[in-house]
């Protein structure tokens, strides 16, 4: 490893810490949420060096993207519900802290993970072993559908029990915002078909290289929140029951899949070989249309009203 | 190296001099308007210079088409992103900075 | 040390700055950024300790983060919600104990 492959890699680290400590020691919510959108994106880029483009793609699309137009969109409903709540005065707090506990955790964590440092154990030849029978060549994809895919069920469900949540509390009534304008209307309408076509690629390329049904829902769902952004509404007939069925095909299909295996008598979400690649294919691209609808309505945050609202 | 390596190199550090010089204008200017004016010509240029340079280095109009397309919509992102940030300073009544 | 190792140190850092945050912060949704925080901590450890060896990467950390990215992003959205929810009935963004004892009324 070269001095300056060295460097990059510290430089990149230590700039992680001190996001990380900035975006929760600066005063002005915005600015933290600001400053902990550019740690994702600094996430991102670690992920590459640690040779792990998938998670670099995921890292920037939900955690990074999403994760901060949530944020985003979270604080600007605080200013509205509470406009003196969006500061908060940390200096009083960062002084009667549990240091000491949390040096020592610190250390304790540091100790550990330098005694693990020096005899990396994977599951490499594992997954290499196996990577011809599960359907797929990009070894992420097959542990995350194949090898481990009753992990990435329960996650779809997770995701699904996250919007019944935040659909039966109902924070906020919905609300018309201003129209953000003409150009990023424009922008949205060169760019939704681009964004269609990136999911649709990432979706199909999750075989064999780096992206899957996760990438490619987030940035369909991306593509929802620019539209929610500029002003687009889906028309009252869809809000009802298509809207509803986007949301549960993914899950729906994975646990049929499931059920349907388990019925010839094989174990839970073990595929036949044979049929293994066009499964996960079925199974990723329900998953990307659920992802996707999932979170463009998480970042709306009220259900979506079968009439618009008066 | 040979000559296209050469002009490679030339283009990426010309392209990181725009991203040195823009992020020192983010920094260092006044107002909401003029950082935008400095960010918006270190993105364009500074990416379409690094681009540029990588297309040369790749060796496969494939990559290099892929690149430019991610210039293109950087571009397009970035000039109507940053149209919404001054719109949005201007709805707010945030003053121009006069010297 | 290898790259790996930066990144599972910075890692540990994170968590302990995620923690902290976590216990001193008393403004919900600065709440959230630290368990977001700290969860990218636990991703870099799992991805730092697994990292390039010989054998190259090793698949399973990398999807189980990108399940715990995914999960996270639910856990942030709930977490918003029963944060705006709280406001609206109590009218402050933060818990009962955590309530400013001194100083100006917010």
């Amino acid at each position: 490893m070269s001095l300056l492959q060295t460097g990059i890699d510290a430089l990149l680290a230590l700039g992680l810490v001190w996001l990380a400590w900035r975006a929760l020691a600066c005063p002005d919510l915005f600015r933290g949420i600001v400053l902990f959108i550019a740690f994702g994106l600094l996430m991102a880029l670690a992920w590459v060096r640690l040779e792990a483009p998938d998670v670099a793609l995921a890292e920037a699309a939900i955690g990074a993207g999403l994760t901060g137009a949530l944020l985003l969109a979270a604080l600007a409903r605080l200013n509205r519900i509470a406009p003196a709540g969006t500061r908060a005065d940390t200096r009083e707090a960062w002084r009667n802290a549990p240091a000491l506990l949390l040096v020592l955790a610190g250390a304790g964590l540091g100790l550990a993970v330098l005694s693990l440092l020096p005899e990396p154990a994977g599951l490499q030849a594992q997954v290499a072993a196996e990577l011809g029978r599960s359907g797929v060549s990009n070894p992420v994809t097959a542990v995350l559908l194949n090898f481990r895919g009753y992990d990435t069920l329960l996650e779809v469900l997770v995701l699904l029990l996250a919007l019944l949540a935040a659909w039966s509390l109902e924070a906020e009534p919905p609300r018309r915002e201003a129209a953000p304008g003409p150009v990023l209307d424009l922008l949205l309408r060169l760019l939704l078909p681009v964004l269609v076509l990136a999911a649709a690629y990432l979706l199909w390329a999750g075989a064999h290289a780096p992206g899957g049904a996760f990438q490619a829902g987030a940035v369909l769902g991306a593509a929802g929140v620019l539209a929610l952004l500029a002003g687009w509404r889906l028309q009252p007939h869809l809000t009802g029951l298509p809207l509803r069925l986007a949301i549960v095909i993914g899950p729906g299909g994975f646990l049929l899949v499931a059920w349907a295996l388990l019925l010839t008598g094989r174990p839970l979400l073990e595929y036949p070989p044979a049929l293994a690649g066009a499964l996960i294919l079925l199974i990723e691209t329900l998953a990307t249309l659920s992802i996707a609808a999932t979170l463009a309505v998480l970042f709306q945050g009220s259900r979506p009203a079968a009439e618009p609202p008066a | 190296m040979t000559g296209p390596d050469y002009l490679a190199a030339l283009l990426l550090l010309a392209g990181a001099l725009f991203f040195l010089a823009g992020t020192l204008g983010l920094l260092r200017f006044p107002d909401v308007y003029t950082r935008l004016h400095a960010l918006t010509k270190a993105d364009n240029v500074g990416l379409g210079l690094i681009v540029l340079g990588l297309s040369l280095q790749s060796g496969s109009w494939l990559v290099a088409g892929k690149l430019i397309l991610i210039w293109l919509l950087v571009l397009l992102a970035g000039a109507s992103v940053s149209h919404l940030i001054a719109r949005g300073a201007r709805l707010r009544g945030i003053p121009e900075w006069r010297r | 040390m290898s790259a790996a190792g930066f990144y599972a140190l910075a890692g540990v850092a994170l968590v302990v700055l995620g923690l902290y945050g976590l216990a001193v912060q008393a403004h919900l949704l600065r709440k959230l950024l630290a368990v977001n925080i700290l969860g990218s901590g636990v991703f870099l450890v799992l991805v730092g300790l697994g990292g390039p060896a010989d054998a190259g990467p090793d698949p399973v950390p990398h999807a189980m983060v990108i399940t715990g990215i995914v999960v996270a992003v639910s856990a942030t959205a709930l977490g918003l919600v029963l944060m705006l929810k709280l406001t609206t009935t109590s009218g402050r963004p933060t818990l009962e104990d955590d309530a400013p004892r001194e100083g100006p009324e917010a």
